[in-house]
């Protein structure tokens, strides 16, 4: 049976509503104090680093982004893999069962939309709110490195920088999806925010230590021990970074290093074979970092798809009432 | 165009093997107020619900206003306006800005908004409170917010799911004399609730539930007829005399019981209230009362229920 009617009608209302509350809501606030909190650190101290570098670096302007000053344990990028997800499951874990709580769901379903509409607005919205966040914390950096380096960054440099913004709206983009999925599948707010959460802990921390504990386990001991044979050692590596892989936090860490540390020229094993020719350290052009990172990007926008995909076959065949 | 504004024919609902509307026939007029009444899980709710495509029915069709609510559901809800039970607003928001928000959802043309707001307010009497966040709202005054965003939609057909369930009496009366100022407008209601005596002052017809099913249908007065039977019961409260002796052998009286709160039922034919006075005053009874029951909802619910109990 065929509904009349496009599934779009009313987006923009919902689309406008939910950017303007994001941007007005005192979450946000907070939010973001938490983002720049955690990005000032390391950045300012890599910033004084930086300052004196003698040597020259062609790229000087993205190890601002990339290094992990003495002080700190961590680079600007390896913060934003970490609060990401935070800012987004913070703008999403309770849009749907809000509403459903505040029993505003079906007052605005009655009005001439469909469910489609309400969903994708709401995701959009976030995802909106996400990017002008990243985008603002992003000219931050950028002008705390004009002024602080007295450098200004050359053009390709400012091409990467921008294709890392894009991959790290992509990659909030799929911790929206997944908290806007635990917001539609619980009522309560408290237990969707806790998996989501609890999902976040689960890929940052243990999934890499799980994937290593899975794949020594099933090589035979001699390999896991390092000294099998280069195509079973290779085989068990690839296996897990594959494994790795299905964590959003190692894609957007592999694109990260890949648009950002120009010298990258693969993110798996090298042989010594393969690297015949090559020259060592030497900067990959733009177009061929893209393309290194390309499975990665597009993992991401995936997962991102998939995800808002399960949400919204679940939130089709929920029953409004309460 | 008849002047049916709702047609439902067969409508299900099952929710596994249980059904919770069953099969059920009905008609609404345009310029009605229609009570839905029963029990909760009587199958109201659901029937509402699938009324605006919000949820799929079993089988059977509806009719609302010409569209069909599952394949036109954008049509039926541009034209019927819903007040759901315990209605919910964007507490954050002022009452102008929630309205707005479902402006722009019926894609209002924008000039247009802030005429049809002031308006709207002005019906249900909250045209002072307009620029208040709805947190500050009772909930008496919500409800009338919810039926502001009716009148402000120009809705030809309102449902109104527990309008009055929660408020106080006077918010009640307040908002009841809004639903007959719908009426007014030519819109057909259709309402549902608990309260029976309330729905009996403003419903034209009602339907009674029970099981998914509708049990019972029709005015207030044949509802009575048919669960109370037709006739005139009075009651009567004497002193100093036999009741029952007294109107013994009285032309019309078919029935006599005593009440448990004092007094008797007596259940005629034709009004004999005269009769029964005159026949207690000659028995040298003192008459302390004598009224006419009037069949109130209530009674014809109550009586209803107890009647099939067994089959419920």
């Amino acid at each position: 049976m065929r509904r009349e009617g496009s599934p779009f009608t009313g987006l923009g209302p919902v689309f406008l509503k939910e950017f303007s509350d994001h941007l007005s809501s005192a979450r946000m606030m907070v939010l973001m104090l938490f983002v720049l909190a955690f990005g000032a650190l390391p950045v300012g101290l890599s910033l004084q680093e930086l300052r004196n570098v003698t040597e020259s670096d062609p790229f000087l302007f993205l190890r601002i982004f990339t290094s992990a000053p003495q002080r700190v344990p961590f680079s600007f990028t390896a913060a934003l893999a970490l609060v990401i997800p935070l800012l987004a499951i913070g703008l999403a874990f309770d849009s749907v069962n809000s509403e459903f709580n505040r029993r505003t769901l079906s007052r605005v379903l009655s009005q001439p939309i469909y469910r489609d509409a309400l969903l994708l607005g709401k995701f959009l919205g976030g995802l909106a709110t996400l990017a002008v966040a990243l985008m603002a914390l992003w000219l931050i950096v950028f002008g705390a490195g004009l002024l602080l380096l007295g450098l200004p960054p050359r053009g390709v440099e400012v091409a990467r920088a921008a294709a890392f913004l894009l991959v790290a709206i992509a990659y909030g983009g799929v911790w929206l999806a997944a908290a806007l999925l635990f917001s539609v599948i619980f009522r309560s707010t408290a237990t969707s925010a806790l998996c989501a959460l609890g999902l976040w802990l689960f890929f940052a921390i243990l999934w890499p230590l799980v994937v290593q504990v899975l794949v020594l386990s099933l090589v035979a001991p001699e390999v896991a021990a390092g000294f099998g044979r280069i195509d079973e050692t290779l085989a068990m590596i690839q296996t897990q970074a594959g494994l790795e892989r299905l964590s959003p936090n190692t894609l957007f860490t592999e694109a990260v290093i890949g648009l950002l540390n120009p010298e990258t020229r693969t993110l798996g094993p090298v042989l010594p074979a393969q690297m015949r020719g090559a020259i060592m350290g030497a900067p990959l052009p733009f177009g061929q970092s893209l393309l290194l990172i390309w499975p990665q990007i597009t993992g991401l926008v995936a997962g991102m798809i998939m995800v808002f995909a399960a949400a919204y076959v679940i939130f089709q065949r929920q029953e409004v009432r309460a | 165009m008849s002047d049916q504004v709702i047609e439902i024919r067969g409508l299900t609902k099952a929710y596994g093997g249980h059904r919770a509307v069953d099969a059920i026939d009905l008609d609404i007029r345009r310029g009605e107020i229609f009570g839905l009444l029963g029990p909760n899980g009587a199958g109201k709710t659901t029937t509402i619900l699938m009324l605006l495509g919000l949820t799929e029915s079993s089988g059977g069709t509806v009719s609302v206003l010409g569209f069909d609510p599952v394949r036109q559901p954008l049509q039926v809800k541009r034209r019927v306006g819903y007040l759901p039970d315990a209605v919910g607003f964007y507490d954050h928001l002022t009452a102008r800005e929630n309205l707005r928000y479902t402006a722009r959802l019926l894609e209002i043309p924008g000039r247009e908004i802030d005429g049809r707001i002031d308006e709207a307010m002005k019906r249900v009497a909250l045209a002072d409170v307009v620029d208040r966040r709805v947190a500050t709202y009772s909930r008496g005054m919500r409800q009338r917010l919810g039926i502001a965003e009716i009148v402000m939609k120009r809705a030809e057909v309102a449902i109104l799911d527990e309008p009055t369930s929660g408020l106080d009496p006077h918010a009640t009366h307040e908002l009841l004399e809004i639903i007959r100022g719908l009426k007014r407008d030519g819109v057909a209601v259709m309402l549902s609730s608990h309260l029976l005596d309330r729905v009996q002052s403003v419903c034209d017809r009602v339907a009674l539930f029970n099981r998914g099913r509708i049990a019972l249908l029709g005015t207030v007065v044949e509802l009575a007829n048919q669960v109370m039977g037709a006739g005139h019961p009075i009651h009567v409260e004497a002193t100093g005399c036999d009741i029952a002796e007294s109107v013994r052998g009285l032309e019309g009286v078919q029935k006599v019981t005593p009440e448990a709160e004092g007094g008797v039922r007596i259940d005629a034919d034709r009004d004999v209230r005269a009769a029964v006075a005159a026949r207690i005053v000659s028995a040298g009874g003192g008459l302390q009362r004598l009224s006419n029951l009037q069949p109130s909802l209530e009674t014809v619910y109550t009586r209803y229920f107890q009647e099939n109990r067994d089959a419920a």
